[in-house]
């Protein structure tokens, strides 16, 4: 397999931080054309930053970045964001067009493709993500999901050879979440798509074939996740999810808030917390 | 509540004007405001209002639509017409005469003309918003300030400011309400007190939605950046507008309309 993105010794800084501080220290990895790999790590690890470097949305300190054979530099860029297709986390943020179908069209206008191709592409994508009801809705009046799916229509429409799904599940209900993941794997299947997925959620992160963790900056570990699952509770030390009632309990026993012992579900939660401070 | 205020605006309709090119319902709207200042005497008048009843009863649109478009200007209307009466020059018998306040055949003429006026411009311009969609209409602006390109007006990227405005309205009236919600909860009475109480109430409402509205501005550009948006130069276009031969005909009826002001006008 030929590897179609190559990283190299990046270093990544944020403009205001200090000269010490990095965001990406000396991260390397590739990742094979047909690959889907997983990145997984906390808030703030650095994983966003590394997705956004791979396009040049944010620029390297230093360190090389090949996709697809071009080294990324201010002449491919354009290029390159042609090559990769991102969907980020929040749907609302991403949906430029004032209907699904013109938001699909929105990323084949900037590359100028003739209306007659587009009047094809649209449709066929918008099918492909089982949406093709939509075409003239306007976002208001879709769920997230279907905004995430309208997003993912309007990479495939573009046709990139690699996809980036940048916690793109996050802010999603369940079943959102599960749309949009049998979408990509429904995509996965058809297509040699390179898929690169950063994420919190133990089901994306189970449907790669390869698993990066990533903790302040460096990449710790790399495993199939089959490996990477082995390790168990310290999962979630690799930022991995536990269900959120159970993170919100934990967040708040450290604050010293006295929380119930038994697990609660999500409506479970709420209702305790309505409770807490009434019966005082 | 709020998203029937904007977006109530628009009646989905299938008639021969709501297929209309928006560009020509835009050209000729303004065109028929330019042209209600020929009429002179009662025919024109007569023929004006004969013409846009005839347009509205082919929208489709019912009619109370059209009252509910009056209905708030209706103070500033009979306050122009007022002052015209009064104070206009004055010709004709003098029915009533007090310092320079002067009630006059004409002047009462006058006023009932101006009335007219302003009936006819907010039915015609209501009749527009009505049968055609906000998006059409950026559209057609896009079209029309196209020539402003000559003096590197950015004519692409405000129409896309245009859409990109249009399409966040809802989203930003959901979080306006999520945020009035949320400061409910915890005490705050939007609508009462004295207007200085009320405008105080706004303030915890505004900022976080200035500050969410910056956030999302900033992930909306990443976004379109990722998708390879590098300004309006080389882009093609998805949605069109094509005119059609109906387009061609009710232009010619305008024209036609013209004429016969011009001949019947005094």
């Amino acid at each position: 397999m030929r590897p179609i993105i190559d990283v190299e010794h990046l270093n990544y800084r944020y403009p205001q931080q200090a000269k010490d501080q990095l965001t990406l220290r000396d991260v390397s990895f590739s990742v094979d054309a047909g690959e889907w790999v997983a990145i997984v790590g906390h808030n703030g690890s650095g994983k966003s930053t590394l997705a956004k470097n791979l396009n040049g949305l944010l620029a390297p300190a230093s360190g090389k970045i090949t996709v697809d054979g071009d080294v990324l530099s201010e002449k491919t860029v354009w290029e390159i964001r042609k090559k990769i297709g991102m969907v980020f986390q929040n749907p609302d943020n991403q949906f430029v067009g004032a209907t699904v179908a013109d938001d699909v069209a929105f990323g084949l206008e900037n590359q100028g493709v003739a209306r007659d191709e587009m009047l094809r592409r649209v449709p066929a994508a918008l099918k492909l993500v089982n949406m093709q009801d939509f075409a003239t809705r306007e976002p208001a009046r879709l769920s997230g999901g279907q905004k995430q799916r309208v997003a993912l229509a309007g990479m495939i429409a573009a046709r990139p050879q690699i996809l980036i799904l940048d916690e793109a599940t996050s802010m999603l209900d369940p079943r959102g979440r599960e749309e949009v993941l049998a979408t990509i794997r429904q995509m996965k299947a058809t297509s040699d798509l390179t898929v690169l997925s950063i994420t919190h959620d133990i089901d994306e992160a189970a449907s790669a074939n390869r698993i990066l963790v990533v903790n302040d900056g460096e990449v710790k570990e790399e495993g199939t996740p089959a490996e990477i699952f082995r390790h168990g509770e310290a999962l979630i030390k690799m930022g991995l999810d536990m269900p959120y009632a159970e993170r919100l309990k934990a967040a708040l026993k450290r604050r010293n808030v006295q929380v119930p012992a038994t697990y609660l579900t999500e409506k479970g939660m709420a209702d305790w917390l309505w409770q807490l401070r009434s019966n005082k | 509540m709020m998203n029937k205020l904007i977006f109530g605006r628009y009646i989905p309709g299938d008639s021969v004007i709501h297929h209309m090119d928006p560009r020509a319902k835009l050209l000729l709207s303004f065109y028929f405001i330019g042209i209600i200042f020929i009429a002179n005497n009662w025919m024109t008048y007569l023929l004006l209002f004969a013409f846009t009843f005839l347009a509205i009863t082919m929208s489709g649109v019912k009619w109370s639509f059209f009252i509910n478009g009056v209905k708030p200007l209706i103070w500033l209307i009979l306050f122009t017409v007022v002052l015209q009466v009064l104070f206009s020059a004055s010709g004709g018998p003098v029915y009533w005469h007090w310092g320079i306040i002067t009630i006059s055949r004409l002047g009462l003429i006058n006023g009932a003309y101006i009335f007219c006026r302003f009936v006819l411009i907010i039915f015609m311009s209501t009749l527009l918003t009505l049968t055609t969609p906000p998006l059409e209409l950026s559209d057609a602006i896009e079209y029309i300030l196209m020539p402003l390109k000559a003096v590197h007006f950015p004519v692409y990227e405000v129409a896309l400011m245009l859409s990109i405005a249009l399409r966040f309205v809802p989203t930003l009236m959901d979080e306006t309400e999520k945020i009035m919600n949320a400061q409910r909860a915890r005490g705050v009475d939007f609508g009462a007190g004295n207007i200085f109480q009320q405008m105080r109430a706004v303030v915890p409402l505004l900022i976080p939605l200035f500050v969410s509205s910056f956030n999302r501005a900033e992930d909306l550009a990443t976004a379109m950046e990722a998708r390879g948006y590098q300004g309006g130069e080389g882009r093609s276009k998805f949605r069109i507008l094509k005119w059609h031969a109906r387009d061609s005909w009710v232009t010619v009826i305008f024209a036609a309309l013209t004429v016969a002001l011009i001949f019947l006008r005094a």
